[in-house]
């Protein structure tokens, strides 16, 4: 089986998966349990200056899929509401008790390198491996003048990397919030500051839904609710996108990645790694399946790179970065047309009245003598955009085929097209 | 009619509709959820095509899964006003569902559409009735036979601003719905209940007991209203022939349906110990089913040919077994066997078998010992009395309608059983009833612009 064995940022662990700083991870006897199921490390959910932050009741709300499971995850929830003091003593028996395992500590306290230094010693002082600096949260923590809106100031995130990199000797790992325009300047913020690695996605700021008879979002305290921040599986293309941002941008090239944002399986955690990512951290997935879930990512994981023949996760990590690119780089030359596979359709007429509909009329439905429709795709007109295999329920029945392969590369930077086209080359 | 003894009595403890719970028990809320989620909301929808009353299937399965109860049931309700029915009886397994898309994926299972129809029916609360009436056009229209071609026209004439009178022979309206369906598929009062639901639109007066060719005559109606509906349903039964028949121990299983649809308490009921049902269609097997779960120990469906040949589909040859009815086939019957006393003690059955097309019969015969037969070789149209300018109509047995449900007399409809026209199914009937409305109302427009 292959090698899941990660050295992130300098930080050793058995395996990728690292559940991230969030109740999952909020006390010794969490991160007991998941530490004897599987999990390669745990970022500690973050700790704050005492006294520390009290919650309301009534914390999350979720947004379903059509058979009732979770797609999105919204909270409320501030960070640690335990005091510092006993959980510094808990990190510090669990690292003794789990030596091999990857135990990084999140932080959140104000800005003030005063507050930043006393707490990174302390840290320091119970073995933990490494630092998380908590510049994403969204709610709650904002409003005090932490969490995102340091995150969003591209000037404090270097100016506090930098206090923590002053003062502590261990790894520093900065966590990004995505509620921002352009996820680079924070990336290259940190990195000017000196982090050794940066972590994300952090939560969106989000409402999944409103209370129509209530007239309130949710979830409701007492009448009244708050926005919170979003994640499981419907912010992945988000954090994905953010990733290889970061990954392409030459400012941060070769800067660690842990990657994070609704990752639930194995190939979740593989297309993160693809885009650079040297860690994958996990919350919603746990908090709605419980710690089990290890093993089968840690499973599928190694079996998938067993197929490819990747021996260790190096050897498959980053290589979807050179492949995504801009937009002006994409071939005008290549295209592909759908192709129905008549075999498996079971005529539901749904790739027709999409493309009928609201794309390029390129399906004709064909009347049959028995009452029913053969559909067809009618070449000419089909400009390659995907949305009927899109639409279409039956897996692999519509396929995209190339046609015109004989045509070289042409990039719109040369296209005829282009009225500012590059003459030459 | 009472059964000669040996009969079992069954324990009184026992509730009739215990015995008589839903065969298809309805869905739950999450089930539903979860069912609804399940149809790909076809365009051209298969299902559509395959329903014969025409229901926008992926349009209400859509509403169900929205938490639009009353918008699904409305859909529902625009096309087949008994929804409720249909969703209960309807063969779905050779109508929407076999030809849902899903039957043809690796799962290989239709959306189960009957069940999500009897959901929104079900759980639909409407403030009054769903539908309003077009302003009075002064137009009367005269429906013979309250089945459910009768309902459904005058539900959808009534809708277009005409006053309907149902003349029903029975004392309840309904028909077949309240005396032949199955008690396991339409369980307690759901007949009764439909009707009030679908008179509660107004402009339909109901006469009850009113039977055209006793009370009434075609003449009259036909000068008092602009036009008339038949939808008479089969009233006559086919008959084996054979001697004894008379015996009150062998029965149409249609009228003991009818006894049992109609019985509050189990003691107005002789059940047999040993019965022989002959027949091979959906009345067979509901006769002999309902019989097992009345308490019957040992219940015989004879056909006299194989059992692909059975107008029962093979989901209701299922259901029988499922009830421990013996099936045989290529057998008929060729005697009644009587003892000295003359009371029924069997079937002497003669085998047969297919030659180059032909049944045939063979040498063999067997007994099989009863103590009462049910006869459900099918039913057939009876011209009420009085009437014989009707059997004019009547072309292969049924009566004569064009596209447009006129028959050759003029202003007069035929929908339903009565006709030649589909299956003898409730949906059918539903849908007949509605288009005749249909056409009625174009018919009368049309002669007022005229
Ligand atoms: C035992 C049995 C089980 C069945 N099970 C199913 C099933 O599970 N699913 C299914 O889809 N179909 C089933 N059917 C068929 C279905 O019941 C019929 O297709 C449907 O009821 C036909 O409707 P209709 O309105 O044409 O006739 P009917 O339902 O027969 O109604 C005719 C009405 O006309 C009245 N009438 C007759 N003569 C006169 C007269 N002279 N004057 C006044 N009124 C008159 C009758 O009293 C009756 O109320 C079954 C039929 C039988 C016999
Ligand atoms: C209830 C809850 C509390 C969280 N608390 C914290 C926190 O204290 N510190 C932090 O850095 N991130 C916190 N997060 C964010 C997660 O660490 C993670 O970044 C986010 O949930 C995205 O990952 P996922 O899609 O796997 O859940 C919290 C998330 C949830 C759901
Ligand atoms: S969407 Fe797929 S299954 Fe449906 S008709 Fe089109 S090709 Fe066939
Ligand atoms: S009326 Fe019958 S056939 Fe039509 S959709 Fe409903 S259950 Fe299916
Ligand atoms: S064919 Fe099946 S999946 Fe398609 S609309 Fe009808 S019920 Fe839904």
């Amino acid at each position: 089986m292959a090698n899941l064995k990660t050295t992130f940022a300098g930080i050793k662990s058995p395996n990728p998966f690292w559940l991230a700083s969030a109740p999952p991870t909020d006390k010794a006897y969490n991160v007991e349990r998941a530490f004897e199921a599987g999990w390669g490390g745990v970022v500690w959910k973050t700790l704050g200056e005492d006294p520390a932050a009290v919650n309301v009741s009534s914390r999350y709300s979720a947004t379903y899929d059509a058979n009732g499971q979770v797609v999105g995850f919204n909270n409320i929830e501030l960070i640690t509401d335990r005091s510092l003091e006993i959980n510094l003593r808990e990190i510090e028996a669990v690292k003794k008790h789990w030596p091999e395992q990857a135990l990084i500590v999140s932080l959140m306290v104000p800005c003030v390198e005063d507050s930043w230094k006393r707490i990174v010693k302390l840290v320091e002082e119970t073995g933990a491996d490494g630092l998380e600096l908590n510049f994403g949260c969204p709610h709650g923590m904002p409003e005090r003048g932490m969490g995102a809106a340091v995150g969003q100031v591209p000037d404090i995130v270097e100016q506090v990397t930098r206090w923590c990199k002053l003062h502590s000797r261990l790894p520093v790992i900065v966590k990004l919030t995505p509620n921002i325009t352009d996820i680079r300047f924070s990336a290259r913020a940190a990195k000017a500051g000196g982090a050794d690695a940066v972590s994300l996605i952090n939560t969106i700021n989000s409402i999944t839904g409103i209370d129509l008879d209530q007239m309130v979002a949710r979830p409701i305290v007492d009448g009244k609710s708050t926005h919170g921040g979003y994640c499981g599986p419907a912010v992945k293309p988000i954090a994905l996108n953010m990733v290889s941002e970061i990954a392409r941008d030459p400012a941060t090239l070769g800067l660690p990645i842990s990657g994070i944002g609704g990752i639930s399986n194995w190939r979740d955690a593989a297309e993160f790694i693809a885009l650079g990512a040297g860690s994958v951290q996990v919350c919603t997935a746990a908090m709605i399946h419980g710690f089990r879930i290890v093993t089968e990512m840690k499973d599928g994981l190694s079996r998938w790179m067993d197929s490819k023949g990747y021996e260790s996760l190096e050897d498959f990590r980053g290589l979807a970065v050179a492949n995504t690119t801009d937009w002006k780089y994409l071939n005008m030359n290549y295209k592909v047309v759908a192709n129905i596979n008549d075999d498996t359709c079971i005529g539901c007429g749904r790739c027709y009245i999409s493309c009928e509909d609201t794309s390029h009329q390129a399906i004709a439905k064909l009347p049959q003598p028995d009452g029913s429709n053969r559909y067809q795709v009618i070449e000419d007109e089909c400009v390659g955009c995907n949305l009927c295999e899109i639409t279409c329920p039956v897996s692999a029945c519509i396929t995209l085929e190339q046609r015109e392969a004989e045509k070289p590369y042409l990039s719109w930077i040369h296209d005829e097209r282009n009225p500012h086209r590059e003459i030459g080359h | 009619m009472s059964l000669q003894p040996p009969l079992i009595k069954i324990s009184p403890t026992r509730e009739l509709n215990e015995l008589f719970s839903d065969i298809h028990p309805p869905l739950t809320p999450r089930q539903a959820e979860l069912e609804s989620a399940r149809c790909l909301y076809c365009y051209d929808a298969p299902c559509v095509k395959a329903c014969p009353s025409e229901i926008d299937i992926p349009s209400f399965i859509n509403a169900i899964h929205h938490e639009n109860i009353e918008g699904a049931a409305q859909t529902i309700y625009s096309s087949n006003i008994l929804g409720g029915t249909c969703a209960r009886v309807c063969p779905t397994e050779i109508l929407c569902e076999q030809s849902c898309v899903r039957n043809k994926e690796a799962e290989c299972a239709p959306v189960l559409i009957g069940l999500l129809q009897r959901y929104a029916t079900d759980h639909a609360q409407f403030e009054g009735h769903p539908f309003s009436r077009e302003p009075e056009t002064g137009k009367r229209i005269a429906i013979v036979g309250g089945g459910p071609a009768g309902l459904s026209c005058a539900h959808r004439l009534s809708m277009k601003g005409h006053q309907v009178e149902i003349f029903e022979a029975h004392e309840k309206a309904g028909g077949l719905n309240e005396y032949g369906i199955a008690r396991y598929k339409m369980t307690e009062d759901f007949a009764a209940k439909e009707v009030d639901f679908i008179l509660s639109l107004g402009g339909i007066t109901l006469h009850t007991e009113k039977v055209l060719g006793r009370d009434l005559s075609l003449a009259e109606l036909q000068a008092e209203f602009d036009a008339v509906f038949l939808a008479i349903g089969l009233q006559g039964t086919r008959q084996l022939m054979l001697a004894h028949e008379a015996l009150e121990t062998v029965q149409n299983a249609v009228d003991y349906i009818r006894q049992l649809r109609q019985a509050s308490d189990l003691s107005e009921l002789d059940v047999p110990r040993r019965a022989v049902v002959i027949g091979a269609g959906n009345t067979a097997i509901d006769i002999a089913c309902q019989l097992k779960r009345l308490g019957s120990e040992e219940v015989t469906l004879v056909y006299r040919r194989g059992a692909e040949s059975m107008s029962a589909t093979a989901h209701e040859q299922a259901i029988a077994k499922a009830h421990e009815v013996q099936i045989k086939t290529w057998s008929k019957p060729e005697h009644l066997l009587v003892d000295d006393a003359g009371a029924l003690v069997g079937v002497e059955f003669r085998s047969t078998a297919m030659d180059q097309g032909q049944l045939i019969d063979l040498d063999t015969t067997y007994e099989i010992g009863c103590d009462a037969v049910f006869k459900a070789v099918g039913q057939t149209l009876v011209l009420p009395e009085n009437e014989g300018g009707l059997s004019s109509l009547v072309k292969s047995g049924k009566l004569a309608v064009n596209s447009e449900f006129q028959t050759a007399i003029p202003k007069v409809y035929a929908g339903g059983d009565c006709t030649s026209v589909g299956q003898d199914l409730t949906v059918e009937a539903v849908q007949q009833g509605k288009r005749a409305a249909e056409a009625i109302h174009s018919f009368l427009i049309l002669a007022d612009k005229a």
